[in-house]
C-alpha cells in the first residue's frame, strides 16, 4: 500500500494548531483591554503600524495569517468529512483555495506597508 | 446484598432465520453488586438458554464482552448494574456485522490487526547464547500504554471515521502498529509504516477522540493516533526533501 501524501496539508494544519492554540488567548486578551479602558502603549495605532512596517514584524505576521488561515481550511475539511459529506476533492480544493486566498491577500497588504 | 428485578431488552438476531433484528425484554433478579454479565449469564442460566453472547474471563482481561449498552460501547462485565436505572439496552457492538444475538462477525478487525503486523520483528537475527535485548525503564515507559490493548473493539464501535469508511484500520490496530514502531527492540517499523501511514491509515482519523473515551484500559488510541500521525509526518518531509538520508 502506499504512503499518504497528506503529511503536507496535515502538517502545515498541525502547526497552525499549536500556532492558534497559543496565539487566540493573547488576541482575545489584547482585544478586550481596551474595551475595559486600558490601553497599553504597545496597542496604539502608531506602534502596531510600526511592528507591521518592520520587515521581522511582516515575516511574524504572514507566519502566523497563513498558518492560521490553512489550518481553519483543513478543520473545516475535516469537519465537512466527518457531517458525512462526500466530496472531499471538491471540499478540498474550496477550503484550500481560500486560505490561499487570504494568505495572498495578507502579502498583499503587508507588502503595501 | 440486595437484590432488584433489572429489565433488560436485548437485542435477538439469527441470520439464517430472522428477516431483521428485534429486541426482546427479559426481566432479571439481579444482585445489585452485579454487571450486565452476570445479569446475561442469568438469563442464559435460568431464563432463556438460546441467547448467545461472547465472554470468557469476567474481569475486563480477555476483551471478549463488548457490547452497546444503552447505546454506548462497554465492556459487559466492567457495566455495573446499579449505574443504570429503567430498562438496560443490551446490543451487539455497532459497525460490525452480526453473526447471532450479540455475537459480531470480527473478520475484518482480525484482518486489519494481521496487516500492521503487531509483534516485535527484530531489527537483526541473533542466536539465543547472544542474550536478552536489553530495555532501559525509559524506553519501555515510551510504549507500555500501546501494551495494555485487549483487542475488545470497543473503539470501533465508537470511532464514527469507522462506520463512515470501513476499510480504515482504525484505532487497536495503529495503536498496536505504533507499540511496536516505539519499542527500541523492533526493526518493522519501515513495514508498518507502508500500512497505516496509507489513506485507509491513520490519515483517515479525524481526531474525534471517541476511541480514548471507551477504552476501557486507558490505551489512549486517539493520543497514539496523532503520534503517528507526527511520526508519519516527520517521515515524509525526510523521504522528499532528503532523500539521502534514508535509514
Amino acid at each position: 500500500m502506499a504512503k499518504s501524501n497528506k503529511p503536507i496539508v496535515w502538517g502545515l494544519f498541525a502547526a497552525g494548531g499549536t500556532v492558534t492554540a497559543f496565539i487566540t488567548p493573547v488576541l482575545v486578551l489584547l482585544t478586550l483591554l481596551p474595551v475595559v479602558g486600558v490601553m497599553p502603549e504597545l496597542l496604539v495605532y502608531d506602534n502596531l503600524h510600526a511592528f507591521a512596517g518592520h520587515w521581522v514584524g511582516k515575516l511574524l505576521l504572514f507566519g502566523v495569517i497563513f498558518l492560521v488561515l490553512w489550518h481553519a481550511a483543513h478543520r473545516l475539511r475535516i469537519t465537512l468529512h466527518d457531517f458525512g459529506v462526500r466530496a472531499d476533492s471538491a471540499v478540498a480544493v474550496i477550503v484550500y483555495l481560500a486560505a490561499a486566498a487570504g494568505t495572498l491577500a495578507a502579502a498583499y497588504f503587508l507588502l503595501r506597508i | 446484598m440486595s437484590e432488584r428485578i433489572v429489565e433488560l431488552e436485548v437485542l435477538r438476531f439469527n441470520p439464517e432465520t430472522d428477516a431483521e433484528p428485534r429486541f426482546q425484554r427479559y426481566s432479571v433478579p439481579c444482585m445489585n453488586e452485579w454487571v450486565v454479565l452476570d445479569a446475561l449469564n442469568h438469563v442464559k442460566e435460568a431464563i432463556d438458554p438460546t441467547l448467545s453472547y461472547r465472554w470468557s474471563c469476567h474481569m475486563a482481561v480477555c476483551g471478549s464482552c463488548g457490547m452497546m449498552i444503552n447505546g454506548e460501547p462497554k465492556l459487559a462485565c466492567k457495566a455495573f448494574l446499579r449505574a443504570y436505572d429503567g430498562v438496560i439496552r443490551v446490543e451487539p457492538l455497532a459497525n460490525f456485522p452480526i453473526q447471532r444475538d450479540l455475537v459480531t462477525v470480527i473478520d475484518d478487525f482480525i484482518t486489519k490487526l494481521k496487516r500492521v503486523k503487531p509483534y516485535l520483528v527484530p531489527k537483526s537475527d541473533q542466536p539465543v547464547e547472544a542474550g536478552e535485548f536489553r530495555q532501559t525503564p525509559a524506553e519501555l515507559k515510551r510504549y507500555k500504554q500501546y501494551t495494555l490493548c485487549i483487542n475488545c473493539m470497543l473503539c470501533y464501535a465508537a470511532c464514527p471515521e469507522y462506520a463512515l469508511v470501513p476499510k480504515f484500520i482504525g484505532p487497536a490496530a495503529i495503536s498496536l502498529a505504533h507499540r511496536y514502531n516505539e519499542d527500541s527492540r523492533d526493526g518493522g517499523r519501515e513495514e508498518r509504516q507502508q500500512e497505516i501511514a496509507s489513506g485507509e491509515g491513520v490519515w483517515e482519523c479525524s481526531f474525534v477522540g471517541a476511541c480514548s473515551e471507551v477504552c476501557p484500559e486507558h490505551v489512549d488510541p486517539a493520543g497514539a493516533l496523532q503520534q503517528v500521525k507526527i511520526r508519519s509526518t516527520v517521515d515524509w518531509y525526510q523521504e522528499h526533501l532528503m532523500p539521502w538520508s534514508k535509514k
